[in-house]
C-alpha cells in the first residue's frame, strides 16, 4: 500500500451530501475483473453529458462542464472536500480505487458511510472527518481563492490552511500508523497465526457445528 | 455480570485478540462470495502465493451479471461473462463450493445464504457487498466488506475492525393490513436519515418485530445497510428456529440440539444498555413510498411530495431540489398521482417466496395497466422461482401481465440487461433509488411488493392498505 505521511495538495469542493458509490463509479465499470483504471470512470455519469461504457475512449467523449471537478482551476487536485455522508450505499472498493486513480490523496467530510470509511484507509487514500462549522468555512474558502491549497501532515494530525489556520483531526491510532508507514493488513495478521488457530479449536471444542 | 447486548455477546464470541486502541482481530465463520467483488481478491491471493485459510467457509454464487432470460444462451456482454466465468475458474480453482448458473439454488447472495441454512444465529457473516447487513436476521454478526476486506477473510479468516456503537430500534403494536417489513425499514430510514445509524450495529426488537417472519426479518436487516448501520440484527427464537430445521447447511442431529441451546441465548439481556434507542409504533406506520434519490426521502402513500422551500437546512434544502429535478417530480403532487412507467419486484431486499405470494395476491385476477411498459418478477433464487410455481404464483403473474423471470440482482441495479431507460419512472421493491441505479436517468420509487403490484395494475401508486 502507497504511504501517507504529509500532503500539500489542491482542494477541489463537491457540494452535495450524500455522495453514494453509485455515483463515484457507475455499476457498469464494476464488471472489470482489475483494481486499477478506474480513475478516467470517477463520477462518470455527472463529469460526462454522454453515457460511459467500459472500453470507451474517455478522452473523446463529451465533458459536462457545469460539473465542478471539470473546471481548469480545479485541474490536479489531491484532496476533495465534500458535505455529510460521503461514500454511503454500495460497498464497492472500486469507489475508492477510481478516486485514488483520479489523484485524490484525501477526502475531507462532515462524516463518511463507514464501508467506504474503512475501505479508503486500505489503499492510502486518508478520509477526514472534520465539524460541519469548519468543513463549511472551507467551502467558502475554496470558492473565494483560486489555486487553494491545503497541508495535512498525518503524523501531527493537522490540516494547515493558506491563512494560517489549523485544523486538528482524530484518526485511530492503528489505521494511522499503517498508513504512515504502507502496511499491507494480511501481513500484519498474519503474524497472528498461532493465536487464530488457537481460537479455532477451542470454538470447535464449543460449537462442533461451525 | 453485567447485562449484555446481543451485539456484545457476537462480538465478544469471535474476539481472537485486540490491539491497545481497540482494534481488534475478529473470526469469521461464514463468507459468501459474488462475481463483481471477488476477482481482485483471488488475484491477490495468487500474486502472494497465499492459501484460503479455511475453504470451507466459503459460498460463492454469481448473480450480479446473470441474464433473467434465454439463460441457457450465456451471457451476451462479454465483459459480463468474464466476470462470471472468473468466478467459476477462481472457485474450480481454489476448490471453493459454488452455485453455479445453471444450478437450480443459483440465486441473490443474500437470498441463497440462509436458504441453504449456511447463515446460522451466532456467526460472524461477511461478504463483500453492503447488504450483508440481511443475514443478521438470524441473530447473526453480518456486516459488508470491500475486496481488500474479501481478501483478508480469505487469507486469514479473520477482520481488523473496531467495535460499533449499538442502537436499538424497538418497534412496538400490531401493523395495520397490506404494512409490512419494508415499510418498517423505510419508516425507519425515514425518521433517522440514511446517515443516523452510521457507526452504529442496529438490533430491531419489540412485538412487531417478534411477529415478523424470518423473511420479513431478512427485508428488514438488508436495509439496515440504508440507515448507515453496517450491521442490523434481530435476536433469535423459535421463528428462526423453525426456518432452519433440516435445511441443507444447518446442523443435523446429535449437534441440533446443542446448537438450539447455545441460539436460545442469542438475544439482548434485560437492562441492557445502548447507545442509542429509537422508538417506533407500529400502528402507525403506513405504506411507503420514496420520492426522491435517497431512500430517507420518503413519505406514506397519502402523502404528497414535500416543498424543498420549506426545508429550514441549506444542505437538505439543496438535496430535495436537485433530487425533485431528477426525479422530474413537483412539490406537493399527492404520491397517489405518480404515474410510473415500469415496475420491478425483486432485489435481496423483497425476492423471497413470501414477497412473491404478497405481489401475487393484488395481482391475482387483474391486469396490469395499459400506460405501464414493463411490470417484471425477478425471484431471489431458483428455489424461491420453483417454490412459487409450486403454489402457481407464476401462472397469476403472468396471466395479470407481468414477466416471470430467472433470479438474479436484475434492475435492482442493472448490471445485466434489465434496466430503465433515461426519464422511465419504477415502482421497485429494491432497495436503493440513487441517481443512475436502475439505468442512466431512470427514475426509482422505493415500495413494499404489495404496493409495487397495486401500482403495476393502477399505473400509479395506490394505497394497498385501503
Ligand atoms: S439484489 Fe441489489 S442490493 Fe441486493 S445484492 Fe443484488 S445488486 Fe446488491
Amino acid at each position: 500500500m502507497q504511504k501517507f505521511t504529509t500532503l500539500n495538495g489542491l482542494v477541489a469542493p463537491l457540494d452535495r451530501a450524500n455522495v453514494d458509490t453509485d455515483a463515484i463509479i457507475p455499476k457498469q465499470f464494476l464488471k472489470s475483473i482489475k483494481r486499477s483504471g478506474f480513475g478516467p470512470n470517477a463520477f462518470d455519469e455527472w463529469r460526462y453529458l454522454d453515457h460511459g461504457e467500459p472500453g470507451m475512449d474517455n478522452s473523446k467523449r463529451v465533458i459536462n462542464p457545469e460539473f465542478v471537478l471539470n473546471q481548469a482551476r480545479y485541474q490536479g487536485a489531491q484532496i476533495l472536500l465534500a458535505r455529510e455522508n460521503f461514500g454511503c450505499g454500495s460497498s464497492r472498493e472500486h469507489a475508492p480505487w477510481a478516486l485514488e486513480n483520479y489523484g485524490f490523496r484525501a477526502i475531507i467530510a462532515p462524516s463518511f458511510a463507514d464501508i467506504f470509511f474503512n475501505n479508503c484507509f486500505k489503499n492510502g487514500l486518508l478520509p477526514i472527518r472534520l465539524p460541519a462549522g469548519q468543513v463549511d468555512a472551507l467551502f467558502k474558502a475554496v470558492a473565494a481563492q483560486a489555486g487553494y491549497t491545503l497541508v495535512i501532515d498525518l503524523e501531527r494530525q493537522t490540516i494547515g490552511a493558506p491563512d494560517g489556520t489549523v485544523y486538528k483531526f482524530e484518526v485511530e491510532a492503528f489505521r494511522k500508523h499503517c498508513l504512515l508507514n504502507g502496511l499491507d493488513d494480511i501481513g500484519l495478521t498474519l503474524q497472528h497465526v498461532e493465536e487464530i488457530k488457537a481460537y479455532e479449536t477451542k470454538r470447535r471444542a464449543a460449537q462442533p457445528w461451525l | 455480570m453485567t447485562a449484555k447486548t446481543l451485539y456484545d455477546k457476537l462480538w465478544n464470541s469471535h474476539l481472537v485478540r485486540q490491539e491497545s486502541d481497540g482494534t481488534a482481530l475478529l473470526y469469521i465463520d461464514r463468507h459468501l462470495v459474488h462475481e463483481v467483488t471477488s476477482p481482485q481478491a483471488f488475484e491477490g491471493i495468487k500474486l502472494a502465493g497465499r492459501k484460503l485459510w479455511r475453504t470451507s467457509s466459503i459460498l460463492a454464487v454469481a448473480d450480479h451479471n446473470v441474464p433473467t432470460t434465454g439463460r441457457a444462451q450465456g451471457i451476451a456482454d462479454p465483459i459480463s461473462r468474464l466476470q462470471v466465468e472468473t468466478l467459476d475458474s477462481n472457485c474450480a480453482e481454489f476448490g471453493v463450493t459454488e452455485f453455479r448458473m445453471s444450478d437450480v439454488r443459483q440465486g441473490i447472495v443474500h437470498v441463497v445464504g440462509p436458504e441453504q441454512g449456511a447463515t446460522l444465529p451466532g456467526m460472524t457473516v461477511v461478504c463483500g457487498d453492503s447488504h450483508t447487513s440481511t443475514h443478521g436476521a438470524f441473530a447473526a454478526l453480518a456486516f459488508g466488506i470491500g475486496t481488500s476486506e474479501v481478501e483478508h477473510v480469505m487469507a486469514t479468516q479473520c477482520l481488523l475492525m473496531k467495535k460499533s456503537k449499538a442502537m436499538q430500534v424497538w418497534v412496538e403494536g400490531t401493523l395495520g393490513r397490506g404494512v409490512t417489513a419494508k415499510d418498517i425499514a423505510l419508516a425507519v430510514i425515514g425518521k433517522i436519515g440514511t446517515a443516523g445509524g452510521t457507526g452504529y450495529a442496529i438490533e430491531f426488537a419489540g412485538s412487531a418485530i417478534r411477529a415478523l417472519s424470518m423473511e420479513g426479518r431478512m427485508t428488514l436487516c438488508n436495509m439496515a445497510i440504508e440507515a448507515g448501520a453496517r450491521a442490523g440484527m434481530v435476536a433469535a427464537d423459535d421463528t428462526t428456529i423453525n426456518y432452519l430445521k433440516g435445511r441443507p447447511f444447518a446442523p443435523q442431529e446429535p449437534e441440533w440440539e446443542q446448537a438450539v441451546a447455545y441460539w436460545r441465548t442469542l438475544h439482548s439481556d434485560m437492562g441492557a444498555a445502548f447507545d442509542a434507542v429509537v422508538k417506533l409504533d407500529a400502528a402507525d406506520i403506513r405504506p411507503q413510498v420514496t420520492w426522491g434519490t435517497s431512500p430517507e426521502m420518503v413519505v406514506a402513500v397519502d402523502g404528497c411530495v414535500p416543498d424543498p422551500e420549506k426545508m429550514s437546512d441549506p444542505v437538505q434544502r439543496a438535496g430535495a431540489r436537485r433530487a425533485l429535478q431528477y426525479m422530474g417530480l413537483v412539490a406537493n403532487t399527492p404520491i397517489a398521482e405518480i404515474n410510473i412507467d415500469k415496475v420491478f419486484i425483486g432485489s435481496c431486499t423483497n425476492a423471497r417466496i413470501e414477497d412473491m405470494r404478497e405481489a401475487a395476491a393484488i395481482a391475482q385476477g387483474k391486469h396490469i395497466a395499459a400506460s405501464v411498459k414493463l411490470a417484471m418478477v425477478v425471484p431471489g433464487s431458483g428455489l424461491v422461482k420453483r417454490q412459487a410455481e409450486e403454489e402457481g404464483l407464476d401462472k397469476i403473474f403472468i396471466a395479470a401481465g407481468f414477466e416471470w423471470r430467472d433470479p438474479g440482482c436484475s434492475m435492482c441495479l442493472a448490471m445485466n440487461d434489465d434496466r430503465l431507460s433515461p426519464g422511465e419512472r419504477c415502482a421497485s421493491t429494491s432497495n436503493r433509488n440513487f441517481e443512475g441505479r436502475q439505468g442512466q436517468g431512470g427514475r426509482t420509487h422505493l415500495v413494499s411488493p404489495g404496493m409495487a403490484a397495486a401500482a403495476a395494475i393502477a399505473g400509479h401508486f395506490v394505497d394497498v392498505s385501503r
